[in-house]
């Protein structure tokens, strides 16, 4: 348990509804001052939801929100100072420079001229846009967009910031980039929530992380306590063409040795302390009728954590927005 | 300290960003003129006819000035995304869409020069109670943009915006006394004349400019600034209802 001086935020029971649709279900999570913190789930788990209600741009219909000590269920606006936000789509202003759009940023936060044009240089120097500073944000590319919108959101200092799939869709070494300035601001002390459905920079970033399915907090632990029931576990996934449901079930009854675990796409997952041998378990298929087209061995990971924890196919994390 | 520099540097930008464009000054300038013209030449009379008509071509000048291009900017940056930035930022609600909407009071107010302007090499000024113009000028102004802020916060494409801008605006033209008194209407139109705000503000303009009007002009500044708390309130309460659910 933390003592309410370490928590940077919290929240309790927080729901969210749209029409018949629960975006986020009774979640209750709070964040340690200076912790880099991973919200991880698939496309339309309620990441987003959760951030719109923590920012204030979206109402909770149930439960309460406690950022930096204030209470801000009813009046989002008192902690608005305290954070900063990364939204999961580019947001600034077409029409500005890149400068100007972080030039404006900074005034919202009350930054005086002088201060704000120092901040705006200094951080388009650390996103590696000062080339691009006179150039319309129209006139970016989708990386650059992002970085720079990555920028606006750090304008004031915030002390805790808010990070919606900051390196979705955008190009390998961007998303490289704005993942080391993720783990520099950690490092300076920064409060980070990062949603993410890329289970690897999860993995990566984070120290804590917390699964969420369909608006439910499934599972939420430190990322070392999360992989440590796959350490030293050998998995092999099986790709079988002609699916049917209840093979794995099949399977395990005939190799009660294994974990074996269905996925949603045509794989089955077998999990072991031992190792796998594949050639009865080909034997075994291929004597059913079942055609194998894969069978691939994987280095256990939060992937794997996250399958076994959840039932979905990482590769449906993959999957862009 | 910190509120009026976010106040200052969003109607800074919205000024630069969208009322400051030669579209906007280009139609803000041909468009009184236009007007002033097209009721000049249908009057038929000679120049002292030009005071009477000032009342109605001021107002249309505030009017499509203030709604033209709020309306549409603020729907633009709703579609955009970049309005939840203003949303983020820890400045109150009421705050954020004053300085939204005082770029097209502004704007309302530049554009109502030009016809007052041409009218001073036209005709005689003398006689006008400049005391009773300049806030009638204010409060058409600010009635008016926030009548472009309740749309854009009803709608939410530009497309919407436009159309349901028009859709007030034009019949306004008729219904509010701009160019033929209210009591030329029929009987059973004149009720929509006096649920329109601006049909005050034209009073208090006809008053100023040629003593003629035809309610008290109390009642004129009462109803207007009443208008004025409403419409604003009510955007206020949409966007909360709306855009922050």
């Amino acid at each position: 348990m933390q003592s309410e001086s370490t928590i940077a935020f919290e929240v309790s029971k927080l729901t969210k509804r749209y029409g018949e649709v629960v975006a986020v279900n009774d979640i209750s999570f709070s964040v340690a001052r200076g912790e880099l913190f991973g919200f991880l789930g698939p496309n339309g788990a309620g990441k987003t939801t959760t951030i719109n209600v923590l920012t204030g741009l979206a109402r909770p219909d149930a439960g309460t929100i406690n950022i930096g000590g204030i209470d801000c269920t009813h009046n989002p606006k008192a902690a608005q100072h305290l954070v900063g936000v990364v939204p999961d789509e580019s947001n600034l202003y077409a029409e500005l420079t890149g400068f100007d759009n972080l030039c404006f940023c900074a005034a919202l936060y009350g930054m005086r001229k002088n201060e704000r044009q120092e901040r705006a240089r200094d951080l388009l120097a650390i996103v590696g846009l000062t080339d691009a500073a006179n150039r319309k944000f129209a006139n970016y590319s989708k990386g650059m967009k992002r970085k720079l919108t990555f920028a606006a959101g750090i304008i004031h200092q915030p002390p805790i910031l808010f990070l919606d799939e900051p390196t979705t869709g955008i190009d390998v070494a961007s998303a490289r980039q704005v993942r080391q300035i993720i783990a520099s601001l950690h490092r300076k002390g920064t409060t980070v929530f990062l949603t993410t459905h890329y289970i690897e920079e999860a993995e990566r970033l984070c120290e804590r992380i917390a699964f969420i399915v369909s608006g439910r907090i499934v599972r939420i632990d430190r990322t070392a306590d999360l992989l440590q029931p796959v350490k030293g576990k050998n998995i092999l996934v099986l790709s079988i063409s002609n699916y049917e449901p209840g093979i794995s079930e099949e399977i395990a009854k005939a190799f009660p040795e294994y974990h074996v675990q269905s996925t949603n796409q045509g794989k089955v997952r077998v999990e072991s302390a031992e190792q796998i041998i594949v050639g009865p378990l080909v034997h075994f298929l291929e004597e059913r009728g079942i055609q194998m087209t894969e069978a691939r061995r994987q280095v256990p990971s939060l992937e794997d954590v996250f399958v076994r924890v959840t039932g979905i196919e990482a590769g449906l994390m993959k999957k862009e927005k | 300290m910190k509120n009026w520099i976010a106040f200052w540097n969003i109607l800074a930008k919205d000024m630069r960003t969208y009322y400051l464009k030669p579209p906007n000054i280009s139609w803000g300038i041909i468009f009184p003129i236009v007007w002033t013209g097209m009721f000049f030449i249908k009057s038929g009379s000679g120049l002292e006819s030009v005071l009477s008509l000032l009342p109605g071509v001021m107002t249309i000048s505030i009017l499509f000035g203030t709604t033209s291009v709020l309306s549409v900017t603020i729907t633009f940056e709703r579609r955009s995304r970049s309005f939840e930035r203003l949303l983020l930022a820890p400045i109150s609600l009421e705050l954020l869409m004053l300085a939204k909407t005082s770029g097209a009071i502004l704007f309302g107010v530049v554009n109502v020069f030009v016809p007052v302007i041409i009218a001073v090499f036209v005709a005689d000024l003398s006689g006008i109670t400049w005391s009773l113009v300049i806030p009638a000028i204010l409060l058409i102004a600010v009635v008016s943009t926030f009548f472009g802020l309740f749309i854009a916060v009803s709608v939410s494409e530009v497309f919407e915006a436009q159309t349901f801008s028009n859709f007030f605006r034009f019949p306004m033209i008729f219904l509010c006394g701009l160019f033929f008194p209210i009591m030329s209407l029929p009987v059973f139109i004149r009720p929509l004349s006096y649920i329109l705000p601006i049909t005050y503000g034209v009073d208090i303009l006809h008053g100023a400019i040629t003593g003629e009007h035809i309610m008290s002009l109390t009642l004129d500044f009462l109803v207007i600034g009443a208008f004025c708390v409403v419409l604003f309130l009510l955007s206020l309460y949409n966007i909360k209802r709306k855009w922050i659910s």
